[in-house]
């Protein structure tokens, strides 16, 4: 058997004692695509880092070519030809198709002065090489998601790419640009370049890969070849249990309208949105990355200001734009990102829970200090929140701990409609289980709750109906218990 | 699941008093003061400890001190205010000019009603001075170190315009009282900053805005989306920095005896110098009041010590700039402080 391209044994990585790669090894062939599939919080992040030289692990080993890799460095990786083409692309928007292919390449040789012709030179070589054609004078900001991914694998194939590692690859892309990225994959195989596919959804790149590698807390769970996998099965993997999508509870056929949401537009963002929202409902909105969902989200509760529309809550108008005016008329807002705009990352946790609600304490000028920490301390403990102390800093906390956080504070401030824009991103399988039981809990009550995800499974398991969003509209109403998962990923992506 | 609970998992902690001590910033810093203090003592024991010293240092810092007050205020929202001795010269030539001007020489009620018009306009100056910082930085979302570097020359500009830049001289007796005077013999600048700082440190820890300024020093972004008017509380921190620079304004004119548009030029690096030392993050969400309290007597110290041994004032300026550089590279990068051991030999 021949040596593979990169060998990894037994590598360990710890961070300030939490293990986030535990003994994890398997072999990468030349021109073999394999899948590394893991939830969130899994180890793929780190594993890429390591990989890319700019992490080192505790322990284990690491060979390209069969040569013993002990000191790697972002440097030297990118010279054994390990190229990562990260989420974002890492792409200069500003500058042309041509100057982004060719900028590795022209810094690898070690050229000071910019030599037009011979950027265009290499940039139209290595489109011919996936056999795309685009204009090599166009601006990247102007392309689309799918083609943008082109210029950053473009990009790795110029400096001699061995070996290409793609993040999250399809979260953007539809189900025509999918297959057309399999097509440019399977030439890049047909050249001797092996791919290694990273993400949380990859049932659809399946059909390229040789092999699956899957990760969970850390540990490889799962290797096998590719054809022995489905859908199911790396799902089962991925979380370990089989996950049962079970529709929730039915909604009262007479439960009032809550939350009414009329011809919201905002240019270049949504575009005409309507919808109603019932007491108890628990409403689903999805979509790809890039359809819109993220700023009708935001919209909804005044950070993002809408050009036209009106939404009303409880008969009354809620004012655009203003997420103060939003919050007072009883909308509250869980963010996506939860360690930049949920968190006071290095602030207690009394204190994250109580700035929701230290106006409401403090009528008289003075702030009732004791009642605002009984309050928060409550509402942690109805969240179960696992702390050692509430004086504790959030950051010190798991995901699903974190998560519980935010969703505390906002619970003490008792809204009527609460929108949660990715609930359950990050946190491992057994707090998604007990979030999705917090929002049944929260709909028994009476309130109405906007999910906002792109984890279909989480979708079906907690929504009496799903909204698809695409290109800024609503294309989709649909309820709960008539759709399976894959024809919601197929009207999502078609 | 969202039934009350009776587990309680979030027993607060209990780590023993010594333990906690010995872990925050501010008993380190005592540390250092007293350190600094029996240095000092040590150097120069019968001038530096005499009584005729300790006095005149309580006399001196509290105009500093109220300047770092304020600046501990607006640093503790991630920004920072450079106009603050531009604010309380421009209070100061304000006030002065009505006692000069409109008062002319009477003595004592009418002084008095006098004075007590001119304190009102200086926290005027001082509120409106606050309100324009508040707007470039919290409405028009400026970089606060540049918004306020300029409006600083803005408030110097109109000082020197008003004055032609010599000083403004001539007050009633009474305008002594709030720099020179003493109540129970204790100096008035003393108790003016005692209770300015606990009046700083009630707010701080006892009121909604408080805990809000704190907050929204630590995650702007996250302020915003847990629904806290950040705009107007960042506007009330540029107004309290405003306010407290025209009282040291006050203070500067009563002890000088005059006022004038360049006083207290070094006093700006000086405040900066005594908030970060007293542990106030630059990056906003963390300082206390007794940290700044305690910083403002090391420095005081040190000044004075330093005065007595004859170092020249250009000297103290450069041992300010490295200082502050020092403490933030300490604050920054503690790991290089820390002296790892080594193993015992074999």
């Amino acid at each position: 058997m021949s040596v593979p391209l990169v060998a990894l044994n037994g590598v360990t990585k710890t961070y300030s004692g939490i293990t986030a790669l535990d003994d994890v090894g398997f072999d990468i062939g030349r021109g073999e695509a394999v899948c590394l599939a893991g939830e969130n919080g899994s180890g793929k992040s780190t594993l890429i880092k390591i990989l890319a030289g700019v992490e080192k692990p505790d322990r284990g080993r690491i060979a390209f070519d069969g040569a013993q890799q002990s000191a790697l460095n972002p440097r030297a990786s990118a010279a054994a030809g390990i190229k990562v083409i990260f989420q974002d692309f890492s792409l200069f928007p500003n500058l042309s198709v041509a100057e982004n292919i060719a900028f590795s390449a022209e810094l690898g040789e070690g050229v000071t002065l910019f030599r037009k012709r011979h950027v265009r030179d290499i940039a139209a070589r290595t489109l011919a090489r996936i056999g795309v054609d685009m204009p090599l004078d166009a601006p990247v900001e102007t392309l689309s998601v799918a083609h943008k991914q082109l210029v950053a694998i473009c990009r790795a194939l110029a400096t001699d790419a061995k070996l290409i590692i793609m993040d999250e690859p399809t979260t953007a892309l539809t189900e025509k640009e999918v297959r057309a990225l399999l097509a440019i994959i399977r030439r890049l195989k047909a050249d001797g370049v092996a791919v290694l596919f990273v993400s949380h959804k990859l049932a659809e790149v399946l059909e390229v890969c040789e092999k699956v590698v899957v990760l969970r807390n850390g540990r490889k769970v799962a290797e096998g070849m590719a054809s022995e996998f489905d859908a199911a099965a790396l799902t089962r993997h991925m979380t370990g249990r089989d996950v049962a999508l079970r529709a929730p509870a039915a909604l009262d056929a007479s439960a009032p309208v809550l939350f009414e949401v009329a011809s919201l537009s905002k240019a270049g963002a949504f575009d005409n949105v309507n919808f109603q929202l019932r007491r108890g409902e628990v409403l689903g909105i999805s979509g790809l990355l890039g359809s819109g969902r993220t700023a009708l989200a935001k919209a909804l509760f005044g950070l993002v200001a809408p050009d036209s529309g009106t939404l009303t809550l409880g008969g009354l108008k809620v004012p655009l734009g203003d997420p103060l005016k939003a919050a007072a008329a009883g909308i509250g807002y869980v963010p996506e990102d939860r360690l930049t705009e949920g968190l006071f990352l290095l602030q207690s946790i009394g204190r994250n829970v109580a700035v929701g609600r230290v106006d409401a304490h403090s009528i008289t000028g003075l702030l009732a200090r004791a009642a605002l920490w009984a309050e928060s301390a409550d509402w942690l403990n109805r969240l179960r929140v696992k702390a050692s102390s509430i004086e504790a800093p959030v950051r010190s906390l798991s995901g699903g701990n974190q998560q519980r956080v935010v969703l505390a504070r906002w619970l003490a401030r008792g809204p009527q409609v609460l929108v949660l824009n990715g609930p359950s991103v990050g946190v491992d399988v057994g707090s998604k289980a007990e979030i999705h039981e917090i929002i049944a809990d929260l709909s028994r009550q009476g309130l109405g709750v906007i999910v906002i995800s792109d984890d279909l499974p989480e979708l079906l398991s907690t929504c009496h109906r799903i909204l698809v969003m695409r290109a800024g509209r609503i294309t989709d109403d649909i309820p709960a218990g008539s759709t399976s998962e894959t024809e919601l990923a197929h009207r999502l992506a078609s | 699941m969202l039934e009350k609970a009776n587990d309680n998992p979030l027993r607060p902690a209990a780590p023993s008093l010594f333990a906690r001590l010995a872990a925050s910033q501010e008993a380190r810093l005592a540390v250092i003061t007293v350190l600094v203090f029996a240095l000092m003592g040590a150097l120069s024991p019968e001038r530096f400890l005499s009584v005729q010293n300790i006095t005149s240092m309580a006399f001196q810092f509290p105009e500093f001190a109220i300047l770092a007050l304020a600046m501990t205020l607006t640093m503790l929202t991630g920004g920072i205010d450079l106009s603050v001795v531009g604010i309380a010269n421009l209070s100061a030539i304000i006030a002065a000019t009505i006692l000069t001007q409109l008062a002319g020489g009477t003595q004592g009620a009418d002084a008095l009603g006098w004075y007590a018009l001119s304190v009102a306009a200086a926290l005027a100056v001082g509120l409106i001075a606050g309100l324009f910082n508040g707007l470039l930085v919290a409405v028009l979302g400026l970089p606060a170190i540049l918004a306020t570097l300029g409006s600083g020359l803005v408030f110097s500009g109109f000082a020197v315009v008003l004055t032609g830049g010599s000083a403004v001289m001539g007050f009633p007796e009474v305008a002594a009282f709030i720099g020179n005077g003493r109540m129970l013999g204790i100096p008035v600048p003393l108790v003016l900053f005692g209770l300015l700082a606990a009046a700083l440190a009630f707010v701080l820890s006892r009121t909604a805005f408080g805990l809000k300024v704190q907050m929204l020093g630590a995650n702007p972004l996250a302020a915003r989306f847990a629904a806290v008017d950040v705009t107007a509380t960042l506007i009330k921190v540029y107004v309290g920095s405003g306010v407290l620079a025209s009282i040291a304004g006050l203070l500067i004119m009563s002890r000088a005896n005059s006022a004038k548009a360049d006083y207290g030029s070094s006093y700006l690096l000086l405040a900066v110098l005594i908030a970060v030392l007293g542990g106030v993050n630059p990056y906003g969400g963390y300082g206390r009041v007794i940290g700044v309290v305690l910083a403002v007597l090391a420095m005081q110290f040190l000044s004075s010590g330093l005065n007595m041994l004859q170092v020249s004032n250009f000297s103290r300026e450069l041992i300010w700039g490295v200082l502050l550089i020092f403490v933030m590279i300490v604050n920054a990068r503690p790991d290089l402080f820390q002296f790892k051991r080594r193993p015992p030999a074999a």
